[in-house]
């Protein structure tokens, strides 16, 4: 298996300016990981770790301290149409998909843009296209002519999921794809990323600070902690027998039914 | 299902959001919660969930209207409180000294221009004018401490704290009046994982030393399971189901609750597999989506209620 996108010691320096005092603040360190065909790779840790960081550096709109990003071995773009090509290739699903979509623009402007300026598709070739990506989202063809304040959460961030999927990358990072969005219809978008994932071989970032969605989603799990890339393996091995001490704690902080007494001996129904 | 002692009883609560398409929000909701103790009401945005916290305390305003049924808050000494028929002066003198609230989205429920020893001292100079300045002082200091706040942080501005920190100080402000009940609307729900756990266990502590009675409210399932000694779920302004936390958890009842037990893997669990995706995906979508879609038009006024039709059933009973 050969790597789509490889990162290799990743640095990012904010410079944080109060007042005439600078203090330099290193949100992203040395983190290195490559992302491969079919497999989804997340990224765990807390407010504040850096995932966020590395997903806005992939997607390029935020521009690396040092280190490379490589897709197919070649240095990903920094402007111009090199970095068209890059985006051709590396799209990103955001956390909230109240502010991710334009509220002036209907659902099909939103997927009929990246068609034009990607494959420069017109008309009814857009029109066929933009009805695909929303049957591949599992959206009902009307809801093209919708505009985003007609939809629910879970719609949406179905919309921005299909706008990302229309330029027809390899990699797509998603972060915090379901934090916004209510517990019950989490699982019905993660089922919809992972699809994906399968029938079109994307190689996918799952970043998040849920540790369960994390084992069940991806095949691997790196664990972030001030920046730095503390633990990293299978998922069920970083899961079930955690390393690090960060891995501990987190695992430990995920609501668990199992520490009521009044559960003490019970199964699940 | 009754309890021996309560603290407060509703009986068919019932409350309209009154509009151009007026709906039943809250649809003759009863629950009795007992000294004490710890009740979880769960439900999907626009359930209703919030709309029934704020009703049983007298906290909603037009276009939201009570439109039916009774709150009875039983007192420490022995006296029946009918809490809807408060007014003025009488509300006033219940609302925070008997049962206060922990807000949704606390980190904006702080008045962002005084410092946040003037604003525990608020609640104490509200209530019990008798107090000296001093001894107000000292309470504020006692209150930060009892929710893990160093107090010399008592100066400091909202903005200066950290969104655990601002939660904390909304819990000692809750506690200030040692209230009987507590209602918490999401109360970590922004927070994160680690802060969230960190949180939950400062209630727990809490509640075990002071004996406060709780209604916590969110859409996080596995964490009331953790907390509560009874659970409610809540449907389209209706409680589909209420019982105690260890029948919820092994023998449900409803599908509905079914469904939403269904709904999040677990961190140790069996693996969800691969091949559930494509069988269970329309599912999820009918059974959560649809009830989050009334909640897109609940800003105007309206709510999930509204939404009420049967494929949310169909798919949660499958």
């Amino acid at each position: 298996m050969t790597a789509e996108l490889a990162v290799e010691r990743l640095n990012k320096v904010f410079t944080l300016r109060d007042g005439r005092r600078r203090t330099q603040l290193h949100a992203v360190r040395d983190v290195s990981f490559e992302l491969t065909k079919g497999r989804t790779v997340a990224l765990v840790g807390q407010s504040g770790s850096g995932k966020s960081t590395v997903a806005r550096m992939i997607a390029r709109l935020e521009e690396p301290t040092s280190g490379e990003i490589r897709l197919d071995g070649e240095l990903a773009g920094r402007r111009g149409r090199s970095l068209a090509r890059y985006r051709h290739d590396v799209q990103m699903v955001f956390q909230d998909p109240f502010a991710s979509l334009n509220p002036f623009h209907s659902v099909a402007h939103h997927l009929a843009r990246p068609l034009q300026l990607h494959h420069r598709l017109t008309g009814d070739q857009v029109q066929a296209r933009v009805a695909e990506l929303l049957e591949r989202v599992n959206l009902p063809a009307d809801f093209a002519e919708r505009k985003p304040h007609e939809l629910s959460g879970g719609q949406r961030q179905r919309v921005a999921i299909a706008r990302a999927l229309a330029p027809g990358p390899r990699v797509l990072i998603a972060d915090e794809p379901v934090s916004m969005l209510d517990v019950s219809i989490r699982l019905g978008i993660l089922k919809l990323l992972a699809r994906l994932q399968r029938e079109e071989h994307l190689a996918v970032l799952y970043i998040t600070h849920d540790l369960a969605t994390a084992r069940h989603f991806s095949e691997e799990i790196m664990v972030m902690c001030q920046g730095e890339i503390v633990e990293r393996g299978p998922s069920d091995d970083v899961i079930l027998r955690p390393q690090a001490d960060f891995t501990k704690k987190l695992a430990a902080a995920a609501p668990n039914p199992a520490r009521n007494p009044r559960l003490a001996g019970l199964r699940p129904a | 299902m009754t309890t021996s002692d309560p603290v407060l009883t509703v009986r068919d609560l019932t409350v309209e959001y009154h509009g151009a398409r007026p709906v039943t929000a809250v649809r003759g909701v009863s629950l009795e919660l007992g000294r004490g103790e710890i009740v979880g009401l769960a439900g999907e945005s626009g359930c209703g969930k919030s709309t029934f916290a704020y009703g049983i305390n007298q906290l909603l305003r037009p276009p939201a209207q009570i439109t039916g049924g009774s709150v009875v808050f039983h007192d420490r000494d022995g006296t029946d409180i009918d809490v809807l028929a408060l007014q003025g002066k009488a509300l006033r003198a219940y609302r925070w000294d008997k049962a206060s609230i922990v807000f949704q989205g606390s980190m904006n429920s702080l008045n962002p221009v005084l410092r946040i020893s003037a604003q525990l001292r608020d609640v104490l100079t509200t209530h019990r004018p008798e107090l000296s300045r001093a001894a107000a002082e000292e309470r504020c200091t006692e209150l930060l401490e009892l929710v893990g706040v160093d107090p010399g942080r008592r100066h400091s501005y909202p903005h200066e704290l950290s969104g655990g920190m601002r939660q904390r100080v909304m819990i000692a402000m809750a506690l200030a009046l040692r209230p009987q009940l507590i209602i918490m609307d999401e109360p970590t729900t922004a927070l994160d994982v680690l802060v969230q756990r960190d949180i939950i266990a400062e209630i727990q502590r809490l509640q075990r030393e002071l004996h406060f009675a709780v209604l916590f409210i969110t859409h996080d399932l596995p964490l009331l399971l953790e907390i509560s000694d009874r659970i409610a779920v809540m449907k389209e302004g209706l409680v589909v189901e209420l019982d105690t936390v260890d029948r919820i958890y092994s023998a449900p009842r409803d599908p509905y609750t079914k469904a939403l037990l269904g709904s999040f893997p677990t961190l140790t669990g069996e693996r969800v597999t691969d091949t559930d995706a494509d069988t269970d995906i329309d599912i999820d979508t009918a059974t959560g989506e649809h009830a989050s879609a009334a909640d897109a038009t609940a800003d105007a006024g309206t709510d999930a209620a509204a939404d009420a039709d049967g494929r949310t059933v169909e798919g949660a009973a499958r």
